[in-house]
């Protein structure tokens, strides 16, 4: 009897899940997102651990950057507020991708401009391409005159790690906050 | 029978009417990537294993959502995203345009995904149909 009534409870959300799609690319199945360990810029440890019951959105990019970065960031503040209630079970993490220039400090200088829940997260260079190389993120420098004027050249897709910390889905660069609020309100929903 | 021959022209020109006329849809909207099993072995025997083309076509209401599948034994970087053994991932495309993503896997760091507008009719679905004339095509009634 139990389990008639949790296959009917579930089944609104299968139903959901079988009609409407991701915008997002989806892993299937999903499977536990890389956890990683690096020190956060609200002054507090950054691990994927500390966000579970969360939606996380981890983003890879450098304060620096002149385009993708502040693009991406805008669209994911323009969710959070289309989110209203539902954007506390969603956490934005920021990770980057230049270590040299981006201490905790400037990060969170960085992303309080955008929105002052996010979190952004940096360590020593080696630490942070192991963490790449498990989520499949590129990373390159792309040389200046001036020794510190440097670009990089990065990943700008958005990685969508669910409350149970798997990871469902990579959203590319480009999509509007909308897509975003879609996506997001299918996972909470389907958890 | 001089009197039917008016009709000659018109059964000739019959079928490139329907090609150019009659709605497209293809029997998967995937447009399907797979990593065979045993890929990194032979990669590790110095095989040069290319699977995932650097640019990638598709068309809007057609092929539009590249899957891509690791049926090998180990995680492979698969154009933007690593992918775990015996997993997918499948990338939905609801815009025409050229989309760029940074990857490892490509000797240039880049992998392009042009997707094209679904095909109008008249000379653009013409067009298309024969360019795809080997695809598994269903053809739908109008």
């Amino acid at each position: 009897m139990k389990r008639r009534a949790l296959l009917l409870a579930t089944l609104p959300l299968a139903a959901m899940a079988a009609n409407e799609r991701l915008k997002a690319g989806v892993f299937e199945p999903a499977q536990p997102a890389p956890e990683f360990a690096l020190k956060g810029s609200d002054g507090a440890p950054l691990s994927l651990a500390r966000f579970k019951g969360k939606l996380v959105l981890l983003v890879f990019g450098f304060t620096n950057c002149p385009e993708v970065c502040p693009t991406t960031l805008a669209t994911l503040a323009q969710a959070r507020k289309q989110l209203g209630t539902d954007a506390a079970d969603v956490q934005v993490v920021y990770v980057t991708v230049d270590p040299e220039r981006d201490d905790v400090n400037r990060i969170r200088q960085y992303l309080e401009a955008f929105d002052k829940s996010f979190v952004g997260g940096t360590e020593a260079p080696d630490k942070l391409a192991a963490m790449r190389k498990r989520y499949g993120v590129v990373a390159e420098k792309i040389a200046a005159k001036q020794p510190n004027a440097y670009g990089m050249n990065h990943s700008t897709s958005v990685w969508l790690i669910d409350r149970t910390g798997r990871l469902r889905a990579m959203m590319p660069y480009g999509h509007e906050a909308k897509d975003f609020v879609h996506d997001i309100h299918l996972l909470l929903a389907a958890q | 029978m001089k009197r039917l021959l008016w009709l000659l022209p018109v059964v000739a020109l019959a079928p490139l009417a329907w090609a150019a006329f009659a709605p497209l849809e293809l029997a998967s909207r995937d447009e399907l990537f797979e990593i065979p099993s045993g890929t990194y072995a032979r990669r590790m025997a110095g095989d040069k294993v290319e699977i995932l083309p650097d640019t990638i076509h598709l068309t809007l209401g057609l092929n539009d959502q590249l899957l891509l599948r690791n049926k090998d034994e180990v995680p492979q970087q698969f154009g933007p995203v690593l992918i775990m053994p015996g997993q997918s991932f499948r990338l939905p495309f609801e815009v025409a345009s050229t989309y760029s993503f940074a990857c490892s896997a490509h000797a240039s760091g880049q992998m392009a995904v042009i997707v094209a507008p679904t095909p109008e009719a008249g000379w653009p679905r013409l067009k298309w149909r024969w360019q795809h004339r080997n695809k598994n095509t269903t053809e739908t009634s109008a």
